[in-house]
């Protein structure tokens, strides 16, 4: 079938099909390098070299209003480094991040550039480290809010009532909630300043499966009430199959495959993306009697040469060892693999 | 409820008969019958493993199941001993081929632990020492637990990292765990956990900290490993997925109590408990995309306020009123797999019918 689906360039950065909405997100070309070397004074005496990790390596995509991006990967895939730079914790190496049309890092204009960073917000992982302990949870909700100057309609209160706590939990402490009711918490303080976007990174890893659902649904929830547009960053595929319009694989920082969330679970086109599909876990899968995938994720700092999959993948050829793919549209996906632009998967 | 005859507990053989060997069921390698363990507080005793009782048979692999608090690891730490006072175990009895552990004293246990009992913890490198080369590591252990000469002992160092799929084990004896990664180092500990031959394995979370390409990885080296040996595996884990893919049988946990424990096709497909039938559709593996996830309202509760009867039915759906007062319900006295007052007396009226 990959025979005769044509395949063309994208026009990176911009230009989109046409029919697309405007995008909420814009990220494109986006790098981002670690200096990982030893003190200069190490290096002169012992005489290493200087080590550059490249912890995201030219990705682009955009999110459109209202739209949920997913963003999956192993450990050290640049998931996280990517929702860092998305909010601004971090600045990219190289290129740039769009929020509503601002540079969140370019923009000249003060204003535009403040307006631009109070529509976005961040859910972490950790809900027990992310809250401070020494702070009553209707201060904490209240921060963002009170920092950029918004009034509060009906005070954090009314806040932790959308979120499913009690008004009254104003004066507690965060030790006094469980770890599901922390990350409501969070949910409720990221939704104080009113913001349009919401960089959420891991936010249930951490909780049980039946704390998990309780969170996730209620995040799709307030997605669709609020019309919040979401980068939900994550290493599991079955969460994001729940969450996800959209989802983008990465490797070793680089997008291998980006589609709609049903054509990438039905039709997955990269191998890296097919070789994850398969090592997941499933329900159905009693005395499954596959062979794990092969190899690990290589080192970083030294990534293999060519396609960043190629020693692991099991249709590289010489080509795929040489010369790093590009991403292009096959179909809605956008994959970057030599061995589906030649019709060899 | 004193409808059911079953004095002894029964436990189905093997959730896959159709295996290439199917072997005779050997006694089983583990017996845990109505294990209590206590922590004594200031506000009262506290009960994190509450009358559990189960088997495990030679090369089969139970999954114990739970959330967080549900006791699962309490479990696995009360087989092997591994318990700082005033934790306990109150009563029961914990059989390993027959021998009694809990009885014994803790010279004797250390004697089991490695020897007879492998473990395999979620962290790997809090089982390594980071001071010693990994060789060095295996060989100290085979020479301790086996009493083989040196050479012998580094023969069989070798041959176990090239049984767990190590490449370059040669040269990687003379590593340090340090230089391994996450993937490569759980193969070492599971290499250290089997080196001594044990009868069984207690494998707490242990892909809980990989990827998922490595965590099927060590799944599947787990699995063939120990049905190559006839190693007994109790694989303690939070996520279904793992339990489906790994375990012949499951025992589903929920606040320090056995809920359900039966064939893996059947806990996971057709579960009987209302609580793990509540895990299962929470899944977000179990949901249909774009469907809402089922949720069990409300969280666990705290081991000071277990409720009385049976302690889901503040969650519980399908709760009657019977559930609310004691006795709590067991699996003994349920008579199928789940301990669940409801299911029994569905089971009563089918039978009437």
């Amino acid at each position: 079938m990959s025979m005769t689906v044509e395949i063309r360039e994208t026009p990176e950065p911009e230009a989109q099909a046409p029919e697309e909405p405007a995008a909420r997100v814009e990220v494109s070309g986006l790098t981002r390098q670690f200096d990982v070397s030893k003190p200069w004074l190490n290096r002169l005496i012992e005489g290493g070299e200087r080590a550059i990790l490249t912890a995201v390596n030219n990705v682009s995509f955009q999110i459109p209003d209202r739209g949920v991006y997913a963003l999956v990967g192993e450990s050290g895939s640049g998931k996280s480094t990517i929702g860092k730079i998305a909010v601004g914790l971090l600045p990219p190496s190289s290129g740039s991040v769009k929020i509503g049309g601002t540079d969140l890092f370019r923009e000249r204009s003060a204003r535009r550039r403040r307006r631009a960073r109070a529509e976005i917000q961040m859910v972490f992982q950790d809900p027990y480290a992310s809250l401070n302990p020494r702070w009553r949870v209707g201060d904490i909700v209240a921060e963002p809010a009170r920092t950029l100057g918004h009034r509060l309609d009906g005070g954090p209160g009314a806040l932790l009532e959308q979120v499913g706590l009690s008004a009254r939990d104003v004066e507690k402490f965060p030790h006094e909630f469980s770890g599901g009711q922390r990350q409501r918490i969070c949910v409720a303080r990221a939704l104080s300043s009113k913001p349009k976007f919401i960089v959420c990174d891991e936010p249930t890893s951490a909780l049980d499966v039946s704390v998990q659902a309780q969170v996730l649904n209620l995040m799709r929830d307030l997605q669709s009430d609020l019309g919040l547009t979401y980068l939900f960053i994550s290493h599991d595929l079955s969460v994001v199959r729940y969450m996800a319009d959209r989802i983008g694989v990465l490797y070793l920082g680089a997008l291998m495959e980006e589609a709609p969330r049903d054509t990438l679970f039905a039709t997955p086109r990269h191998p890296y993306t097919r070789m994850l599909l398969d090592a997941a876990p499933r329900l159905d899968a009693f005395g499954r009697e596959v062979p794990p995938p092969k190899g690990e994720i290589p080192d970083p700092i030294n990534p293999p040469k060519g396609c960043p999959f190629n020693p692991r993948c099991p249709l590289a050829v010489d080509r795929c060892r040489e010369e790093r793919p590009v991403m292009r549209m096959a179909g809605s996906t956008r994959v970057a693999c030599h061995a589906v632009e030649e019709g060899r998967s | 409820m004193g409808a059911q005859q079953k004095t002894t507990v029964h436990f189905p053989m093997r959730a896959r008969p159709a295996k290439p060997k199917a072997r005779v069921r050997a006694a089983s390698v583990l017996q845990v019958r109505d294990l209590i363990v206590e922590i004594p507080t200031r506000r009262g005793v506290l009960r994190p493993v509450d009358g559990v009782s189960l088997d495990i048979a030679a090369g089969e692999v139970l999954g114990v199941v739970g959330e967080s608090g549900a006791g699962k690891s309490m479990m696995g730490s009360a087989v092997i001993g591994l318990f700082d006072p005033p934790t306990h175990i109150a009563s029961g009895a914990i059989r390993l081929a027959g021998q009694r552990l809990d009885l014994m004293r803790p010279e004797q246990l250390r004697e089991i632990r490695g020897r007879r009992i492998g473990m395999v913890f979620q962290d790997p490198l809090t089982s390594l020492n980071p001071l010693i080369r990994v060789g060095d590591q295996l060989t100290e252990t085979i020479r301790s637990n086996l009493g083989v000469p040196r050479r012998e002992a580094e023969e069989r160092a070798l041959a176990a990292l090239l049984e767990v799929g190590i490449p370059g084990a040669e040269d990687r004896l003379r590593s340090y765990p340090h230089e391994f990664s996450g993937g490569m180092r759980q193969r070492v500990v599971i290499a250290l956990a089997l080196c001594a031959e044990p009868k069984l394995v207690i494998a707490d979370e242990p892909t809980t900290a990989l990827d998922v390409s490595v965590q099927a990885q060590i799944i599947a080296l787990l699995k063939r490993l120990c049905r190559e040996r006839g190693t007994a595996v109790m694989l303690i884990t939070h996520d279904m997925g793992v339990i489906a893919e790994a375990a012949d049988r499951v025992a589903v946990m929920y606040a320090g109590r056995l809920a359900e424990i039966g064939p893996v096709a059947d806990v996971v497909g057709r579960p009987a408990h209302p609580y793990t039938e509540g895990l299962m559709a929470s899944t977000p593996m179990a949901t249909a995309p774009g469907k809402r996830l089922a949720q069990i309202p409300g969280a666990m509760p705290r081991l000071d306020a277990i409720p009385p009867g049976c302690a889901f039915h503040p969650r519980c759906p399908q709760a009657e009123a019977g559930c609310f007062l004691d006795p709590r319900p067991t699996i003994d006295a349920c008579g199928g797999r789940a301990a669940c007052w409801v299911r029994a007396r569905e089971r009563r009226m089918d039978r009437v019918s």
